[in-house]
């Protein structure tokens, strides 16, 4: 077999990742599962990014002409060449950090990353991107599913997600999902001191750890308090962290630090969950003022994105991270009477690494506003989708968790075309 | 004491908040169907609880002067939660928090718009209390509380709270903006899947020109926003839905002079409170709120209720009479089988456990942690309910407010055990489960509550081991997953 360099840089870190000595809390069945060394991070930007302000056709002259109060002046976009299509595209003038990604050839741009039929529900449309599933949207998520296919016992830290709820992404039918949104609150108290409080913790553990008989609902609670239990030690951990860079204060910031601390204290979690959110935005979205609405997203996450790969580029864990982003969906071309924007259809996903193949992915739609426009749907109001969305999490599954995205997804989205990593 | 009859406390942990000692004397003495008709028909009962807000013998607040719930909005949280713990209207309140869930309104984005202080007036403010008389939205709620849906409906479409919160406030004939007209049909009625995308837009254009307008002088006390049709920015067209909007079958909202196009909006919302799919679906969130989460209503216990709401003009009472008289709420398969909400986990470890000296500040942060801060709802959808509390972190936040709690009231648990129950480990343990209400403890894990209470130190029932092990043992019974049902 013929090794390539990328092949190489990727065992060559494996190894060296599994070469340290595992710190002595690690549990043996965190140390397996932690061993492939290899870190996904899901990052969802809630309520609906309207990509056409993320990723900008600045030549477009109907992006301008349909958006007269809420377009980005083609001369403020941080320019990045063209698409295949040929068309010029910029990012947001926020984003200078995930320019400077883009040019070390780390950021990949999937445009118009959608489905058929999309979903305008912000909920409808959540549960159609977790579940990967447009037709049916029950049951489990697309890495619940990834979760449930691992073999048992699962670390209850395989997952880490930073919010205080399960998103259903990561909803599974059988692992228990640590939800830790702040690593200092993350401990046992209790109404006594010294040896009582000891033997409380302990009557807690086994109360929580006994299994009712026929009662799977508190089965689950209960499953949930013994998976706090059992990792209280390994998070504490976490919060001894000290990054190599400075993190934004904001919820976001903050939540990526404590993820690249889980990963440097090497605590035996595969997978992460992270969010932003504010961006269902009806009214007043304001991309260009230096304190509009848009714009402040775009710096939540340039600057948190950019602290967290300057950090794990100074840890020599970039090429064991994945960072997959994605909204449920885009927003509507034309602006609405609050400049802002209604729901839309396509969206743009953006993946982010140091296995990852920098580039533009997909075509831009053309703007115009003809009802036979192909790119367009919904009377030429909604960008149409191009690139499903689980040809992306097909590469993800396969080539990044090493499992089988024909199993988990339901069928073959392999797209031989798409190479993103 | 001893607890009362088992069907009167789990009718008040479902149509209340729980009971606290007195509580369950008064209910315990009268029969059942009696103290449902007490819960509905609250009207007769005065509304006095905010007199007992810093008064000796209730809960506690933090505030650096007086309490403002107008204009703070953790006054305003700590108010409602005292209203929990101490109303002598709990239904009011219950279903106060299933409305505030229903139409989930949030804080933080209103308080971007017009700052914290009028966030704050818009969603809790008592007409009597504010000096330009507004009606906050969770005063509506009380007083839709068990009231006419359709009205309710209709006053949340006006409401300055939701009118900012979905944008209805910039909903415009030349730009319809469709925030507002999608949720009312996806998430305040029919539900997902029971409507059109085209209905979502001819929605957004009825709801054109229901704005916000400000009245009263920039700067004084008084002045504030109110509702306002603004006819010249109503789209005056004809609107067709995918449903029924008429009795007869119609489907089209005729075009209006722009000066009556507000009834547009009463059509709409009348042919939505009218829709056989509203009806279930509430009747099925009813269910899930008063009856269980871990069965499925039966299909007939739905129809019955919905027909019981369409049949009287859409008013609530009748549904919640039938609902609590019914044999399925009542069965006690139904009693611990729902997932407690936060704010009713806090609410009733505090009425079980003590309050004395107790503040409800300090219930605060922990709901945060648990995943529920009132008036900051994680969307429109309002909260994920049911297993979806339930996380590592948040069990740990409720392990951990059970801790705080029973700290504070260790010296009252104490007393009450020290006074009659000393006797035995057991009798202790049986009292703390007769005053903390679960779901049955199994053998292994009851002997686990029993062994805690012996370990370190052998039994002697001496002050000084009630103290730590009265305390210990409501903190795990608290904590355990057991006591998180209702």
């Amino acid at each position: 077999m013929k090794l390539t360099r990328r092949d190489f840089i990727r065992d060559g870190v494996a190894a060296f990742t599994v070469g340290f000595a595992a710190p002595a809390f690690l549990t043996d069945l965190a140390r397996a599962q932690g061993s492939r060394g290899r870190n996904l991070v899901v990052l969802y930007l809630s309520g609906g990014n309207d990509a056409l302000s993320t990723l900008i056709s600045y030549t477009d002259p109907f992006y301008y002409s349909r958006r007269p109060t809420i377009a980005v002046p083609a001369a403020t976009v941080l320019q990045i060449g063209t698409d295949s299509s040929g068309l010029p595209l910029g990012l947001h003038p926020q984003l200078t950090g995930l320019k400077t990604i883009w040019d070390e050839g780390r950021l990949a741009l999937v445009q118009r990353a959608g489905y058929q039929n999309s979903s305008r529900s912000h909920f409808l449309g959540t549960d159609i991107w977790s579940t990967a599933n447009p037709n049916s949207s029950q049951g489990p998520g697309w890495l619940g599913r990834y979760l449930d296919a691992l073999p048992d016992p699962v670390d209850p830290l395989i997952a880490w997600n930073t919010l205080r709820e399960v998103p259903r992404s990561l909803l599974s039918r059988t692992v228990s999902i640590a939800a830790i949104p702040n690593v200092a609150g993350y401990t046992f108290a209790s109404p006594n001191t010294g040896a009582e409080a000891g033997s409380e913790r302990t009557a807690a553990l086994r109360i929580a750890s006994h299994v009712p008989v026929d009662r799977p609902h508190l089965a689950f609670v209960n499953d949930s308090a013994l998976s706090a239990m059992a990792t209280l030690d390994r998070v504490a951990a976490v919060g001894t962290y000290q990054p190599t860079v400075t993190y934004p204060t904001d919820g976001f910031g903050q939540a990526l630090r404590a993820i690249a601390g889980a990963m440097a204290k090497q605590i035996g979690t595969q997978i992460y969950w992270v969010q932003t959110g504010g961006y269902d935005t009806h009214a007043q979205q304001n991309p260009v003022a230096a304190n509009g609405a848009y714009t402040n997203l775009m710096r939540t996450l340039n600057n948190g994105v950019s602290a967290f790969y300057r950090d794990l580029t100074n840890l020599g864990l970039l090429n064991d991270t994945l960072i997959v982003q994605f909204s449920e969906f885009g927003r509507r071309i034309g602006e609405n009477g609050s400049t802002g924007t209604d729901h839309g259809a396509a969206g743009l996903m953006m993946l982010i690494g140091g296995m990852v193949r920098g580039g533009l992915y997909g075509t831009a739609a053309s703007l115009q506003p003809d009802p036979q426009n192909p790119t367009l749907e919904n009377n030429g109001n909604d960008v149409r989708h191009e690139t499903d969305f689980r040809s992306v999490y097909a590469q993800v599954i396969d080539n990044w968790l090493g499992a089988d995205s024909g199993s988990l997804l339901g069928g073959n989205f392999r797209r031989p075309d798409l190479q993103l990593m | 004491m001893a607890r009362g009859e088992r069907i009167i406390e789990h009718l008040l942990r479902r149509a209340g908040f729980g009971a606290g000692e007195h509580e369950l004397e008064f209910f315990s003495s009268m029969p059942y169907g009696a103290a449902v008709d007490w819960l509905v028909d609250y009207e007769r009962i005065e509304d006095r609880v905010d007199d007992f807000i810093g008064q000796p013998g209730f809960v506690s607040v933090v505030a650096r002067r007086a309490l403002e719930p107008r204009t703070v909005i953790n006054d305003a949280r700590q108010r409602w939660l005292f209203r929990m713990i101490h109303t002598e209207r709990p239904l009011q309140e219950k279903m106060a928090l299933f409305w505030h869930n229903h139409f989930a309104t949030g804080y933080a984005r209103l308080a971007g718009l017009l700052g914290g202080a009028e966030a704050t007036r818009y969603l809790n403010a008592k007409p009597s209390e504010d000096p330009g008389q507004v009606l906050g939205q969770l005063e509506l709620f009380r007083k839709y509380a068990t009231g006419n849906f359709r009205d309710l409906l209709l006053e949340i479409s006006k409401d300055i709270a939701m009118n900012w919160w979905l944008d209805g406030r910039l909903n415009t004939r030349v730009r319809p903006q469709e925030n507002f007209g999608r949720e009312i049909l996806e998430l305040f009625s029919l539900g997902v899947g029971h409507h059109t995308e085209s209905d979502v837009y001819a929605a957004a254009r009825v709801f054109t020109g229901w704005q916000s307008r400000f009245v009263g002088a920039r700067g004084t006390l008084e002045a504030h926003y109110e509702f306002v049709y603004n006819s010249g920015n109503h789209e005056t067209a004809a609107k067709e839905f995918s449903f029924p909007i008429y009795p007869d079958g119609g489907r089209v909202i005729p075009a209006r002079a722009a000066a009556s196009g507000i009834e547009d909006g009463i059509d709409l919302v009348n042919a939505l409170a009218r829709h056989p799919q509203t009806a279930r679906r509430l009747m099925r969130k009813l269910h899930g709120y008063f009856v269980s989460e871990i069965h499925e209503p039966e299909p007939d216990f739905i129809e019955r209720l919905a027909t019981i709401y369409l049949e009287n003009n859409f008013e609530m009472k009748p549904v919640l009479r039938e609902l609590f008289n019914s044999g399925e709420f009542q069965d006690p398969s139904r009693h611990f089988a729902r997932y407690s909400w936060p704010v009713e986990f806090v609410v009733r470890a505090i009425k079980e456990v003590g309050w004395d000296g107790f503040s409800v500040a300090d219930a605060l942060t922990p709901l945060v942690n648990m995943n529920q801060q009132l008036f900051e709802p994680p969307d429109v959808a309002g909260w994920d309910l049911g297993r979806n509390w339930f996380s590592s972190g948040t069990m740990l936040a409720r392990m951990n407010f059970a801790a705080t709690l029973t700290r504070n009231q260790r010296f009252n648990l104490a007393n009450v055990v020290y006074g009659s129950h000393t006797g035995t480990p057991q009798a202790m343990v049986f009292h703390m489960l007769d005053r903390l209400p679960a779901a049955r403890f199994d053998e292994p894990a009851l002997r686990e509550l029993l062994d805690y209470t012996v370990r370190g130190q052998n039994w002697n029932g001496s002050q000084a081991q009630v103290l730590v092990k009265a305390a210990g043992l409501a903190h795990l019974i608290l904590g355990s997953g057991e006591y998180q049902f209702v």
